[in-house]
Formats: C-alpha cells, structure tokens, sequence
C-alpha cells in the first residue's frame, strides 16, 4: 500500500500550483468576482495545459489519465480559487465519458476535452455552474438514476446571482429536449461529487494558510493572537477537518480509477466529509482574522463563499452522511 | 497511489490470519485483573512460540523485521480477530524498541528475550501526581550511593504494576539543572519493599492502573538506560513508539464497535429515525477518515521518514469518535445499555479515559498548533 501520489502526480500538482499562483493571483480573483466577467485569457491557459481533458481517454480526445489526476488539478483550483469553468465542465466530460452513447461521446468529448467547449453539470431543477456560457449540459434526474443531455444552445438557461462571485451559476429549465443518456448516472454523480470535494480541499488548504499567517502576524495584547489557546486550538481543529477531508477525497478519487465497487460509498464519504470540511474552515477563518475577516476588503469571504456553494451542490454533508448510514444498514443486514 | 496491500503484505496478512484462525484465544474473562492477566499471559506465550509477539521487532532480536505496513496489519487483523493484547504490551511497544535504541549490548542481552516471551512484565513509570502533561515536572529524586542509585518519589497511572518484573522509571538525578536536562531513565526491579504498587480504581470500576510509592529503592547504576542527564530524550523514544501499531488495533476496534451500533439500530429499527440515521452517518464518516487518515500517515513515514501534519491527528480523532459513538450507543439502545453489566456500560465509561491516557486532548491540540502548524508560544 502506498497512500501517497507518484512522482508523476505530485509533479502536476506542483506544477499546478505554480501555475495558477502567477495567474490567479489575489488581485485576479477579486478583480473577477467584482465585474462579474472571468479572464478568458485562463481557460485558454488552462487548455494549452491539457487540463479540460486530464481524465477523459486519449480516444475521446483527451489525456488518458486518471480522475486522482484531475483531482489533483481541482484542489489547486479550489486552493487558488481560480475563475473558470474547469470544474463543471470537468464533471460534464467525466459525466458523458461515463454514461453517454457513443454518439454523444464522439459529438463532446473531443470538444470538452479541447477546452474548446464547455460544459455543465448538475441535478435536475438545482444549481449548475457555470452554465450560461457552456455549450453543453448533463442534467441527472433527482434520486440519480438516470441523466440526459442537452446543447445549452437548446436549452433554457438562466443565470441567477448566488453569494458566491467567483463564479457564475444558473439554472436549466424543465425537458427541453435533452437526449437520454444510457449509462450509469448514479456514476455520473459520484465523480461529479468526488470532483467537487477535491476542490473543496484546495479551499480549506489555503484559508487555512491564510488565517496561519495571520495569527502568527496579528498582535494584540503584546504578543501574537496565534499564542493563545484559544485560536490555537481553533486552527488544530481545522486542520484536523482539512486533513480528514482530504484522506477520505484521495481515497475516493483513487477508487475512481482503480476500484468502482467502492465508488458509491467513498464519494458520499468525500462529499460529505469535504463540504463539513469546507463549511468549518472557512467560517473558522473569518473567526480567526476577527473583525477584518468579515469586511469585504480581506480575501477570506471569498473561500467562505465558494466552500458554501460547494458544499450545497450535488447535496451536502447531511443528504451524504443519510447515503452512507443507508448503504451501511444494507451491508449490516445482508450479513 | 495504491491503496491496496502489496502481494508481501497479502501474503504476511493470510499467513496471520490463518495461524490466528487455528490459534484462537477465546473469550477473555471480563472483571477479574488476575484473570485477564493470566489469559493475556497465556496468549503472549502463544504467540511467542509461533515468532508473533513482537513482528515489528529485527529479527536479531526475535522479531520478523516487519515493516510499518505489517506492523500495522498485525494489529489491525489482531483487532479483527477480537485477540486481546498481549500481556506484555508495554515491554513489547515501548521497552524493548526503547531498550534497542539506547541499551548496552548487556542490558539488550539481559532484557529483550524474557520481553518476548512474557517471562518479564514492564511497566512504565513517566507520570506523577504533579507531572502529568508536563512529564519534565518530574519530582521523583533518584542519588548516587556508590554503584547504585537511591530513588525516592511517586508515580501514577503504571498499569500493569501489580504484575511487572521492571518499570521504566523517569528521575531526577540532578535537581539543580534545567528541568529537561536533571533526568535520567532507569530501568528499575520492581520486586524489593521500597516499592508498593497500591491499585487506582477507576470510573469503570476496574483496576488497569496503579500508584507507585517508591521509598529509597536501589537501582544499580548499571540499570541506567542512555547517559546520565539523557533520560528526557530516552523518554522521548518510548513516548514516539507509544502510538504506533497501537492505533491500528484502536481503530478497528472502533469499527466493530460501530458495525455492532449499526446492527442494533437495523434490528431494533431506531436507523429509520433520520435523526439517528444522521448520527450514525457522522459515526460512519469519522471511522473511515480515521483508518485512511492512519494509513495516509503510515505511508508518508515510510516514504519520507518522518510523518506528516497528519500523523498528530489521528489519536484525538479516535478518541473524541469513541466517545460520541459509546454516547450515541446509549440512545440507540435505550436505557439497559447502562446495565451494570451491558458490554456498552462499560465501553462508554471507558472511553472517558481516551482522550486523557497518552496525551490529553487539550496538550495534543497545543503539539499540533506549535510544532505541526508553527504557531507562536507565549
């Protein structure tokens, strides 16, 4: 057992982080949130880097290699809180790799895996990322088991304003005309979740290195506000929830690839451990950089209002937690 | 990224498994000390005859040069099996790596076979009733008188005493130093007058745990482990194996704890309570993020030498979760899990210790902040 990347992985993701620390830079991402309007400039970037398609096959178009890999790419998304649709568009491939025909598949997957086009990905009447823009959109029905896709071009979409500007959100109307989907949605679903909760772990990872710095920095009463128990202990425990989430979101994301019988479970592990994670942390932040936390001149807000969004779609720590307590009572009763 | 077992580490594992198989201990006795010691006695001989007492010790020294990986799949399979501990636990965990780190090729000669085979029981005298977190404060005040050393003082929390051929003692030998620099670590014989073992009865109404009045002993000087002045650091060597191994057999203990919870809560149907649904869910999620977060930190170990932010996270997550979960079991099973004698009485009045024994939740939380995230001290 080896519960560490490869050399290989831990190369993306330093790359990445490199990457995104020279182009998605503080003032960016504020700057992005404030007008409304993400830098096209990044996505173009990003696709030269190959990231859109990072886990779709090499015959669909893309690099073939795993969804540990493209987690990896999310969580220094979430870390940098960059501005592009890479995680919905991520999910939608993944989404139609898994449970689309063949038609669908040849039509998008070279496409999305390009980054010349993007995609959308979210639970019927919900919230779909990043979906105005998109050119196409995985819609999986409520309770999951089944998904059909649609053009956003022949789709009704309508954006609506969320607390989160770091990225834009909107919503799909009703059955225009999406064309069934043959695969395993609950699948789908499970990546898409499991995507997500990668993300979150890049949040946590840095608010947490934020408020870390800010309490070694801060002073009050003569001495560092990091000296005193009382935050101290306040940042183990968000540690304790940013390292957890991200034991049980590697673990999902490495059965992804290497085992689907553990799938089901180990998302709704991720998901729910991650979105607690994410919740937790960023609220602690605000708590811990005290009054200057909650103005809207710190960057803070920012993570706290991703995480929120993050950790509501595809369902959050509760409707997860719900999922594991049933699939353990159905593995308890079959004993 | 593997997360499965290596074809060495499925072979080691089936190989245990089948000698466990064949080898069962049976049902412990429950509430009589001298019972459970002599069936953990009998248990450690047993694996001791079949090379299993000490897996992660060198093969030298009569283990199987196992790796942290085995190691961990010793005791988690331990676990599985329902096995109890060996009698010598802490002489197997704590002395022996200790005595092999720091120890003449005499004193490895002298102590490490009857460790093995249980001949010898250890204790381990760190705590006292005025050092418990901060283990440095130690009073106990150990003199030169020729060849040997003259200790006096009182220890806390040595469980296993009553039994215990040697104790590894903390003393100060040198009051007018800095606190960490006057200790020394000696290996003390526990069979002499000057020292009583008095049982500390605890809330679950058992005796795992003992005082210690030590009245002008006599230690050879020959006893000392590591150099005069050095016990702080040699204490530091047993502290660091404390935990290791260990956690394994915790951690799927609490996961059979769990399966049991959840088993009841189908049978008796309180799981159709979204409530408890969602309780159980939290259980479910924190037992699984402790054994991956174990493992995640076993393996940076192996890899980096040293463990990751992760590594300091695991004790006060199982402690804290077999907490809620013995709390959780009282609502699921109603008011009869607090019988005197339902197993889950006793597991929750137990599990209030968890988050004390090796390290409060409190001073854990310090270690973390100051050495893991670099947070200022005073």
């Amino acid at each position: 057992m080896e519960f560490d990347f490869s050399e290989d992985q831990h190369e993306i993701k330093r790359t990445a982080k490199d990457l995104l620390a020279k182009r998605s830079t503080a003032e960016r991402v504020r700057s992005a949130a404030e007008s409304g309007a993400y830098e096209e400039s990044l996505w173009n970037e990003l696709a030269e880097h190959g990231w859109p398609g990072v886990a779709i096959s090499e015959e669909g178009g893309g690099g073939g290699l795993g969804v540990l890999e493209l987690a990896t790419l999310l969580e220094e998304s979430g870390y940098a809180l960059a501005n592009s649709p890479f995680l919905a568009s991520a999910a939608c491939g993944l989404a139609i790799q898994e449970a689309g025909s063949d038609e669908q598949k040849s039509e998008w997957l070279p496409k999305l895996a390009s980054g010349e086009a993007t995609g959308s990905f979210g639970i019927d009447t919900q919230t779909f990322p990043d979906v105005v823009d998109s050119d196409v959109i995985v819609v999986v029905e409520a309770g999951g088991s089944r998904a059909g896709l649609v053009a956003t071009a022949d789709a009704v979409v309508k954006e609506f304003e969320t607390i989160d500007p770091t990225r834009r959100y909107g919503e799909v109307g009703r059955g225009e005309g999406s064309d069934p989907m043959p695969g395993d949605a609950s699948a789908a679903l499970s990546l898409a979740a499991v995507l997500t909760s990668a993300e979150l772990v890049g949040v946590c990872a840095r608010v947490l290195e934020m408020t870390v710095e800010y309490v070694k920095d801060r002073k009050q009463f003569g001495r560092p506000v990091g000296s005193f128990q009382a935050v101290q202990h306040r940042c183990a425990q968000m540690l304790l929830h940013t390292e957890g989430a991200r034991s049980v979101t590697y673990y999902a994301a490495w059965a992804a690839d290497a085992d689907r019988s553990l799938l089901e479970e180990a998302a709704a592990l991720a998901k729910s451990s991650a979105s607690k994670a994410g919740v937790e942390v960023t609220a602690s932040a605000i708590q811990a950089h005290g009054g200057i936390g909650f103005t809207w001149e710190a960057d803070v807000h920012w993570f706290y209002k991703r995480a929120q969004m993050d950790a509501a779609y595809l369902g959050g720590t509760k409707t997860h937690r719900a999922k594991l307590t049933q699939l353990a009572a159905a593995a308890s009763a079959s004993r | 990224m593997d997360l499965t077992f290596s074809q060495d580490e499925l072979e080691f594992r089936d190989e245990l498994r089948e000698w466990l198989a064949a080898n069962s201990p049976g049902e412990e006795p429950r509430g009589d000390e001298d019972a459970i010691f002599a069936f953990r006695t009998s248990w450690q001989r047993s694996l001791y005859d079949s090379g299993w007492a000490a897996v992660h010790w060198p093969q030298e020294y009569g283990g199987r040069d196992a790796t942290l990986m085995e190691s961990a799949i010793f005791f988690e399979e331990m676990g599985r099996a329902g096995a109890p501990l060996p009698a010598n636990v802490l002489g197997l965990l704590l002395a022996g790596p200790t005595i092999m780190a720091w120890g003449t090729p005499e004193q490895k000669d002298r102590y490490l076979t009857p460790i093995l085979s249980a001949e010898e029981i250890w204790c381990q005298g760190f705590s006292e009733p005025e050092a418990g977190s901060d283990l440095a404060a130690v009073k106990t005040r150990a003199v030169r008188d020729g060849d040997d050393w003259i200790v006096t003082g009182q220890k806390v929390w040595t469980s296993g005493a009553q039994y215990s051929k040697w104790c590894m003692l903390v003393a100060r030998t040198d009051p007018e130093a800095s606190k960490h620099k006057g200790l020394s670590y000696f290996l003390m014989d526990m069979e002499q007058e000057a020292v009583q073992v008095r049982p500390l009865v605890q809330i679950t109404g058992e005796a795992e745990f003992n005082e210690l009045f030590i009245e002008e002993a006599r230690i050879p000087h020959e006893n000392m482990l590591g150099e005069e002045g050095n016990g702080w650091i040699v204490a530091l060597t047993t502290l660091m194996n404390e935990r290791s191994g260990l956690g394994f057999f915790l951690q799927v203990r609490l996961r059979q704890l769990l399966d049991k919870l959840v088993a009841e809560a189908v049978a008796n149907g309180s799981i159709d309570d979204p409530v408890i649904g969602q309780a159980l869910g939290d259980m479910l999620e924190r037992t699984e993020t402790l054994r991956l977060t174990a493992y995640r930190g076993l393996s940076t170990i192996m890899k980096y030498g040293q463990p990751g932010p992760e590594g300091s996270l695991t004790k006060w997550l199982w402690s804290e979760t077999n907490q809620m979960m013995t709390q959780l079991a009282v609502e699921i099973v109603g008011p009869q899990a607090l019988h005197k004698d339902n197993p889950w009485a006793y597991e929750l009045l137990r599990a209030r210790g968890n988050s004390i024994e090796g390290g409060t939740t409190e001073i854990l939380k310090n270690i973390i902040a100051e050495r893991v995230m670099g947070l200022p001290r005073k």
